[in-house]
């Protein structure tokens, strides 16, 4: 218990809500950069389980904000590498790792056995998925996100407070402006809302304080600006009785879009066959690489440039960003708008340099 | 009546606050009124509006000096 002397020291905690913190579990849905600080302080301050959800490795530009990684982690799994220093920061904790994506299918069984849930995911889709299996399973949820200069933070669904939903009822559309655009964040802001939603963990599990039940704190950095402001739980958003069967399709239609592999796409390139190759991230990332044969047209972009891409309809259309994600909006949107042959390349332009072109720049 | 704009909502309209001086006695009306101003606001499916920091739903009546908030869902993390 020495380790945990300044904390036994303060009014207000002292042993019996170490005690507490201690035999206590949480569930950090991501372990990026929300969750890397989520992680470092509840594992530090001596939570009893941390369970972690994670299924990407370490790259290069995560490191700006996702400082419990290092150098030698790059291309790593990003579970195994923050397992190790949470480790060697405090061995007293129990560390679960889930090396999943949190889906549907899955969502109901990792969840179930945690005190609380801190979701620090990055998309939409999961959050509507966590918000709606934390209230299945009756669940309080800390919620962070972030844009830009500015984060969001609010304690869901705790003892009946309000949960995402009430906010914002409905998930954003495919391809929505809002959505995976990867636009870019200052290194600390992450670290400022994670640890927020560290503090109003461990208010939850502690039974201190006032948590932000029924409340949304938004922070501005740029202007140092914070609100709280008041929410209702919504009547009916608490009794949800099962999780959809996708939320990716909740908030887009994936079923006409089709997978492509890196050597999919290798073949189709060598054997000249005829398709269109749309690469969709923005001009500083073409800039640093891209395939010869692709079109650059930025996502954003893509759905009002539809008369100057020529696109015929019996073309097959394959759609490239950096890992996939980005493309698969785009993908949706074209399926939408009645292209039949449009594929999707998994894992994006970082999984042609990684299996195809080996010489390729990374970033 | 002053608009605190949030997220992506700061984006559009270029300012962090905006001033709206037609008179609009409900929140249904105030989001009429901004997505005739800023149209891409409508893309936002769900968009959180507060009037004096209390959440608002569309019926909730407005009076001149309300301080409204217009707050959109944000992903990040």
């Amino acid at each position: 218990m020495q380790r945990y002397d300044r904390q036994i020291r303060l009014e207000g905690f002292g042993e019996e809500k170490q005690r507490q913190l201690g035999a206590s579990s949480a569930l950090v849905i991501g372990a990026g950069g929300l969750g890397v600080p989520v992680l470092q302080y509840l594992t530090a301050m001596g939570i009893g389980k941390v369970g972690i959800v994670e299924q990407d490795n370490v790259s290069i530009t995560n490191l700006q904000r996702q400082v419990i990684y290092t150098m030698e982690d790059e291309g790593k799994p990003k579970l195994q590498a923050a397992v190790k220093r949470l480790q060697q920061l405090n061995p007293e904790v129990d560390f679960v790792q889930h090396p999943d994506f949190l889906m549907p299918g899955n969502a109901l069984d990792v969840i179930a056995p945690y005190d609380i849930v801190i979701d620090c995911t990055d998309n939409f889709g999961t959050r509507y998925l966590v918000n709606d299996a934390c209230v299945i399973l009756n669940k309080p949820f800390i919620y962070g996100a972030i844009y830009k200069y500015e984060g969001q933070v609010s304690v869901f669904n705790y003892k009946g407070s309000a949960t995402y939903r009430c906010l914002f009822p409905e998930a954003p559309q495919a391809g929505d402006m809002l959505n995976c655009s990867e636009i870019g964040v200052l290194g600390v802001l992450p670290g400022i809302v994670g640890t927020y939603q560290a503090n109003e963990a461990v208010k939850v599990l502690c039974g201190i304080g006032v948590p932000l039940a029924n409340q949304l704190l938004t922070i501005d950095t740029l202007y140092n600006t914070h609100h709280i402001f008041e929410v209702k739980p919504v009547p009916g958003n608490h009794s949800i009785e099962a999780l959809l069967p996708d939320y990716e399709q909740g908030l887009c239609n994936t079923r006409s879009v089709q997978s492509l592999s890196v050597q999919q796409l290798q073949q189709w390139l060598d054997t000249g066959k005829q398709f269109r190759l749309l690469d969709v991230r923005e001009m500083d990332e073409w800039e640093i690489c891209h395939i010869p044969q692709a079109s650059h047209i930025p996502m954003r972009a893509v759905m009002n440039a539809l008369p100057q891409l020529q696109l015929s309809p019996g073309t097959p259309v394959v759609i490239l960003c950096h890992h996939g994600m980005r493309s698969l909006m785009v993908a949706q949107q074209l399926a939408a708008a009645g292209f039949d042959a449009v594929y999707n390349v998994e894992g994006g332009i970082h999984a042609w340099a990684q299996e195809i072109d080996e010489e390729m720049m990374t970033y | 009546m002053k608009v605190l704009l949030f997220g992506i909502a700061k984006d559009i309209a270029g300012a962090p606050v905006i001033q709206v001086d037609t008179p609009v006695t409900q929140v249904a009306g105030l989001r009429e009124y901004l997505y005739g101003r800023y149209p891409r606001l409508r893309e936002l499916r769900s968009c959180m509006i507060a009037v004096n920091k209390v959440y608002a739903a569309d019926g909730d009546a407005l009076q001149p000096g309300d301080e409204i908030a217009v707050i959109p869902p944000v992903s990040g993390g």
